[in-house]
């Protein structure tokens, strides 16, 4: 078993592209979910309009890297709205099955052979993220140390990104505290409590709600930029129903409603998943573990993260950092 | 802080150590194409595949061996272009899509696999309809598929129905419906292939096996978690959490693959004035009309039925006037498990056998139920008929790869103007 790979994979795990995205993304459902309450379970959507936002962009029209930047974060203010209108007046459940149906209409459409010469097909598109790399300050080679025997290194490249993706993770963390600090935050923390109080109020619900599902759905959108140019393409499936839900384990795992909650969570997830399919893949290669294949190692680790999703909401619903009298868990 | 970090350092050093052992075996050296054909849930034999550069040069030909694999490995990395020569498939097997050429591409020190999806002879004309009647093509068309939009619809109802219930009485939208449905299928297909059962005592069995682990769900699990008082949000989550499992645990014993069941799988369509339908269809439509009517009739007439109705109306109500609740509650899972059971190997049956079979029509399910109103069990019937023909229909105009998006888009439509649904009450919108 080559353990120094799976600690290196691991450790590397906690900070990497992965986690940045996840991160991202996993802010915005903080917002919708943590803070408004709204069960918004078509995240993955907002980081395929801006994915492709960015990608089509670039490569189809051949604008610049800016542009495609700008282009994304329209698309994913304006899913918003057209995701917001006919929900946000419905019941929890309603909004949860409508949101996923709008995410899977997306990844149906951008996947389709009928728009494959703007979308590409199933293949995705590629070749977008040569504006973004020459902005990038470190020369070509691997950064990193040796913890102990353990050798830590990103490429430079990946540490452009990484460096973009934490910076980013900051900046929305700090503007999520300064928000849920203001009267604004507090009316948004008001109407996962009580909707009908606040209305009673003369607060616009359906306004604040729509302002929640906008600016979640635009920092979760900053997670679909960094996977395209982490990995210089994009596909439509990687934006699929499931990615939301491992969004929504990272935002119970760290603790919803808090501001810190969404980012520890998805670098615990990462570390425990990387870490788990390292040992169990090399435990099979290894012949330590007989009765399963590779291919279905790596289907076991996706079994625990269901098992873990449902022993952290029966038990510990508020996660890491929560607060039970917190969580939007006890609809009507 | 110092000592921490080199003890910690030293301990790690000192399992890798000990843990290394031998030097791990690098995975071998792969580059290249490689494939693996079956047909029928049988590897094909003896298959030619022929693999040339994008400039046509050829590389090598190969034939699959006896459990249907071939391997073509490459100098150098690039596109390359795959034939099949369908001369060398078995007599009724055909290439699905006809296209017998691949262009995959081969990266540096990776193999790259070929899919070619092979299917019986028959399946195609029966898809394709027949085009050479008298009446006018269109109408014949759209015959054909209202058909396969009531035989879509009424899976789909099967499986609404029971998640309907399930929503009514205890309030749980229950993202884990698609995996009750894949459940159905594969217990099927284990008693069916690995049994070596006929299909029809199998599916029997496997409705009744799911039956049971319905009611078995409800009591250990589901149950459990209404008696500490989970929350519906919470207990929505927890579904999805269910759901992953399930569909995981299915990979890891079912695998990756599509199969189909050992009997009935390709039969040749019988005509009826426009339309043309394998038999196994009708027998199918047949049986899931009678189910649907004997789930009506009962939950309009038994006094189970009614106590369930009482129960999804109100039921503290339900509770104070002498209905035992939780008994209803359970004996809904049982009949929601079964049911669904029967949808999933519907499903089999017309389609074919995977491990996401039912993760991919929970939303068709989702929009069934919710097009005809949340809860009520007869708005899940109206509902998904609706879906399933506006599915099949559709793909008169739209091609058949956005099928799906037409139903959704009329779901979102449906909810702005009439967010009860079709036989919704105004007060269940919230």
């Amino acid at each position: 078993m080559d353990w120094i790979t799976i600690f290196s994979t691991t450790i590397k795990s906690a900070v990497g592209v992965e986690t940045v995205l996840y991160a991202l993304a996993a802010i915005g459902i903080n917002i919708h979910f943590g803070y408004t309450g709204l069960l918004n379970f078509g995240q993955a959507a907002f980081m395929a309009v801006a994915g492709y936002g960015l990608a089509v962009t670039v490569t189809v029209i051949g604008l610049p890297f800016w542009v495609g930047i700008a282009v994304g974060l329209v698309a994913a203010a304006i899913l918003a709205l057209l995701m917001g209108i006919p929900t946000l007046h419905l019941r929890a459940d309603y909004l949860a099955i409508v949101t996923i149906a709008v995410a899977e209409i997306i990844r149906l459409l951008f996947r389709s052979v009928a728009f494959k010469d703007i979308f590409g097909g199933s293949d995705g598109q590629r070749g977008f993220s040569g504006g973004f790399q020459a902005l990038n300050p470190f020369p070509e080679g691997e950064y990193g140390f040796n913890l102990g025997p353990i050798p830590i290194f990103f490429a430079h490249w990946q540490l452009w990104v990484m460096v973009v993706g934490w910076l980013l993770i900051a900046l929305c963390c700090f503007i999520v505290f300064l928000l849920m600090k203001s009267p604004w935050g507090r009316v948004l923390k008001a109407i996962r409590e009580d909707e009908d109080a606040v209305r009673s109020l003369g607060k616009n619900v359906f306004s604040y709600k729509m302002q929640s599902l906008v600016l979640g759905g635009v920092i979760g959108c900053l997670g679909g930029f960094i996977y395209g140019l982490a990995y210089g393409s994009v596909q439509p499936d990687v934006f699929g129903t499931e990615t939301t839900f491992y969004l929504y384990t990272m935002v119970i795992l760290g603790g919803a409603a808090r501001v810190l909650g969404p980012v520890v969570g998805s670098m615990i997830f990462w570390v425990l998943l990387v870490l788990l399919n390292g040992t169990l893949s090399e435990a099979v290669a290894a012949g330590v573990i007989t009765f399963i294949d590779t291919s279905q190692a790596g289907a076991l680790r996706y079994v625990f993260v269901g098992l873990g999703l449902i022993l952290l909401l029966v038990f510990r619903p508020q996660g890491i950092f929560g607060d039970k009298r917190e969580i939007a868990i006890d609809a009507r | 802080m110092r000592r921490a970090v080199i003890a910690f350092t030293a301990f790690l050093g000192g399992l890798v150590f000990l843990l290394v052992g031998p030097a791990h075996a690098d995975p071998a050296d792969c580059q290249g194409l490689r494939g693996t054909l079956t047909f029928q849930g049988q590897p094909v034999n003896g298959a030619r595949i022929a693999v040339s550069t994008e400039g046509g040069q050829p590389v090598e030909t190969v034939t699959s061996n006896a459990q249907g694999a071939w391997d073509v490995q490459v100098e150098d990395p690039g596109r390359y272009q795959v034939t099949l020569d369908p001369a060398s498939l078995p007599q009724n097997a055909e290439i699905r899509g006809g296209n017998n050429v691949r262009t995959p591409t081969v990266y540096e020190g990776n193999c790259s696999s070929v899919l070619f999806a092979l299917q019986a002879k028959g399946a195609a004309a029966q898809q394709q309809g027949d085009e050479g009647s008298g009446a006018s093509p269109f109408w014949t068309q759209a015959a054909q598929l209202t058909f396969e939009g009531l035989n879509l619809g009424l899976i789909i109802a099967l499986a609404a129905l029971g998640l309907s219930l399930i929503y009514g009485t205890t309030g749980l939208t229950n993202f884990a419906h698609g995996e009750l449905v894949t459940l159905g299928a594969i217990l099927a297909y284990a008693f069916n292939v690995g049994f070596g059962l006929h299909l029809i005592p199998a599916a029997v069995c496997a409705v009744i096996l799911a039956g049971m682990l319905g009611y078995g769900q409800d009591r250990l699990f589901w149950g459990q978690l209404r008696r500490r008082g989970t929350g519906t949000i919470a207990m929505m989550i927890i579904s999805i959490g269910v759901a992953i499992f399930l569909r995981y645990v299915f990979l890891i014993f079912f695998g990756g693959q599509t199969e189909s069941y050992a009997q009935y799988t390709a039969q040749p369509g019988i005509e009826i004035g426009p339309i043309s339908a394998a038999p196994k269809n009708l027998v199918a439509m047949g049986i899931e009309l009678a189910v649907l009517v004997v789930v009506g009739i009962a939950l309009l007439r038994t006094r189970t039925g009614k106590a369930a109705r009482a129960v999804a109306d109100n039921p503290a109500l339900a509770a104070s006037s002498g209905i035992n609740v939780d008994g209803v509650i359970r004996i809904i899972w049982t009949v929601g498990g079964a049911i669904a059971a029967l949808a999933g190997i519907m499903l089999g049956l017309s389609q074919n056998l995977k491990y996401t079979m039912g993760q991919d029509v929970l939303l068709l399910i989702f929009a069934g139920v919710t097009l005809g109103g949340l809860g009520t069990a007869f708005g899940a019937l109206v509902g998904s008929l609706v879906v399933g023909l506006f599915i099949q229909v559709s793909t008169l105009w739209v091609p058949p790869e956005l099928k799906s998006v037409g139903a959704l888009a009329v779901l979102i439509i449906v909810l702005l103007v009439r967010p009860q649904g079709i036989l919704g009450r105004r007060e269940r919108i919230g």
